[in-house]
């Protein structure tokens, strides 16, 4: 999610600006843009790139700020302090793991909490036991990076009766 | 795909055919997915990245649509071939400018991409000529269910398909249209208009150009909520407040000719006899003559010229096109250059031809 450039609004204008062939990305909101369209006349020299947006968070209860940047998701490892400076999650399973943060936010920028589109034609129960796999990748990474040779060799494992197990693994079967 | 083998095209969506092409240039929708099984593509390693990427190359590359498809390794292209494909709208910036395993499915009439591991695994995007979102959707929706029947996406119940950011999350839908509006600049209505836009959730971009009349008049119109709304119903949003925008032009316009049809008709020639005989020219200035003359076409100040005619060259003068088309990197004052010379033959050459 953008904000403002100017200020901290949401940015709902979005400006591709080329000038002597180099592009420039600005994001606006309504009071900024009108500013800047009455100075577009006299260019105000080239404009920095957009700095990274922080996302702002309403905080529920006693949990602080830094608190709440410490948690991380268990399936990918992001901490919500990435989440903050990045504007981008880590993984599917984020949505479940930072519901509680993520749910003001949306109402802010959609107005809505509940999908009322497009479904799948698999259930979401598949997509979201598809989620254990990132879990269990991500631990083999680390087992193997700390030479844990069994816990590795019992994580391949489960990695394959799953990928079996949700039908994964005849893409492999076909080469 | 040889790349080289498109200097010399353009894709359909230029065509200047279908509904109000006169003012909607064209029509584009885009579904944002990811593999469930898979973080996405920011907190992927190359590893993950790889096997992403060949998993879902195969699934594209594999649909019974695909024989008319051509695969990208973006990755490997040179960075001048990236630079021409964000051009023809076949490609992102982002997915241009990031690094790491990553590619890109384009059919024959560059009218369907694959973008994979952009920022979300799969980015599908259909784009067509004229007001045309509901032909947009038909296809991406049978191209959607194809990749569906043997991938599972990242959805939940309460909040739709998962996306990399949550400004996509739900539908995952970005409709949009290209519309070239230079009658409401050149009165300043335009500002009118983008407030009424903003009240109703749209958001606008100025596709080749800064917010104001310097580059071309042509402005993106979007839905700027994924989460809450039904596909349809968001498609239906733009569908309801296009037409007003289109008639809103087409009466300025028309108070324009009646108003001062001589100084108009003066401003439209001179913008044609410029870039039919400048000797160097900068891409903000083409922009700006070519609308003048796109809008003298449309009002019959201008008879011996077509749209598609001036779709094709706001494309094919970027600075990508021409350095490809001089096959050589250019300067900026060689590109100027090359820009007039490559503006003075397709003139003449498309002159007299009527579409």
């Amino acid at each position: 999610m953008k904000k403002c450039r100017r200020c901290s609004k949401p940015a709902t204008l979005h400006i591709t600006e080329m000038r002597e062939e180099e592009v420039h990305e600005l994001h606006l909101c309504e009071t900024c843009y009108q500013e800047y369209l009455d100075y577009s006349e006299t260019p105000e020299g080239p404009l920095e790139s957009d700095p990274s947006p922080e996302i702002a968070i309403e905080l529920s209860g006693d949990q602080t700020l830094e608190e709440l940047d410490q948690t991380a998701c268990p399936n990918c490892g992001i901490s919500f302090r990435e989440f903050r400076s990045q504007g981008r999650l880590g993984c599917p399973h984020d949505y479940t793991e930072f519901e509680n943060e993520l749910l003001p936010l949306l109402e802010n920028i959609h107005g809505e909490t509940q999908h009322c589109g497009k479904l799948p034609t698999q259930a979401a129960d598949s997509s979201r036991q598809q989620y254990e796999l990132i879990k269990l990748r991500k631990d083999l990474h680390q087992a193997v990076a700390a030479e844990e040779y069994e816990a590795a060799a019992q994580l391949r494992d489960a990695i394959v009766t799953l990928e079996s197990d949700l039908g994964l693994t005849e893409h492999q079967d076909l080469d | 795909m040889d790349l080289d083998s498109l200097i010399a095209t353009s894709g359909s969506w230029l065509q200047g055919t279908g509904p109000d092409a006169d003012i909607v240039v064209s029509s584009r929708i885009r579904l944002a997915r990811n593999l469930a099984r898979f973080p996405f593509v920011s907190r992927a390693d190359e590893e993950l990245r790889g096997e992403i990427e060949s998993l879902l190359r195969d699934e594209v590359m594999g649909l019974p649509t695909a024989s008319h498809f051509h695969y990208l390794d973006v990755e490997q292209l040179e960075q001048i071939d990236r630079q021409f494909l964000v051009e023809r709208q076949l490609i992102s910036r982002e997915h241009a400018e990031s690094s790491g395993s990553r590619g890109v499915a384009i059919s024959d009439e560059e009218h369907i991409s694959l973008m994979i591991n952009e920022e979300d695994h799969l980015r599908i995007q259909v784009l067509q000529s004229g007001l045309s979102l509901d032909g947009c959707w038909d296809l991406i929706q049978e191209i959607d269910d194809q990749l569906e029947a043997s991938l599972t996406f990242a959805f939940s119940e309460r909040l739709g398909y998962l996306t990399a950011c949550p400004t996509n999350v739900g539908t995952g839908i970005r409709v949009s249209v290209l519309l070239h509006l230079p009658a409401l600049v050149l009165t300043k209505e335009i500002n009118k208009a983008f407030n009424a836009l903003q009240k109703i959730n749209l958001a606008v971009r100025g596709l080749y150009g800064e917010g104001s009349q310097a580059m071309g008049d042509f402005y993106q119109i979007s839905n700027q909520i994924t989460l809450g709304k039904s596909e349809q119903q968001l498609i239906d949003g733009l569908k309801d407040v296009i037409p007003n925008i289109i008639r809103y032009e087409r009466k300025v316009r028309d108070e324009l000719v009646k108003k001062n049809r001589g100084e108009l008709h003066d401003q439209i020639s001179r913008a044609y006899g410029i870039l039919q005989n400048a000797q160097t020219i900068s891409s903000e200035e083409t922009m700006q003559r070519l609308s003048s003359v796109r809008m003298g076409i449309n009002l019959e100040l201008i008879d011996d010229l077509g749209i598609p005619a001036v779709n094709e060259l706001l494309i094919h003068t970027q600075p990508a096109h021409l350095q490809k088309l001089y096959n050589s990197p250019l300067e900026v004052r060689e590109r100027n250059e090359a820009r007039a010379k490559f503006l003075r033959r397709r003139l003449a050459e498309r002159r007299g031809e009527q579409n």
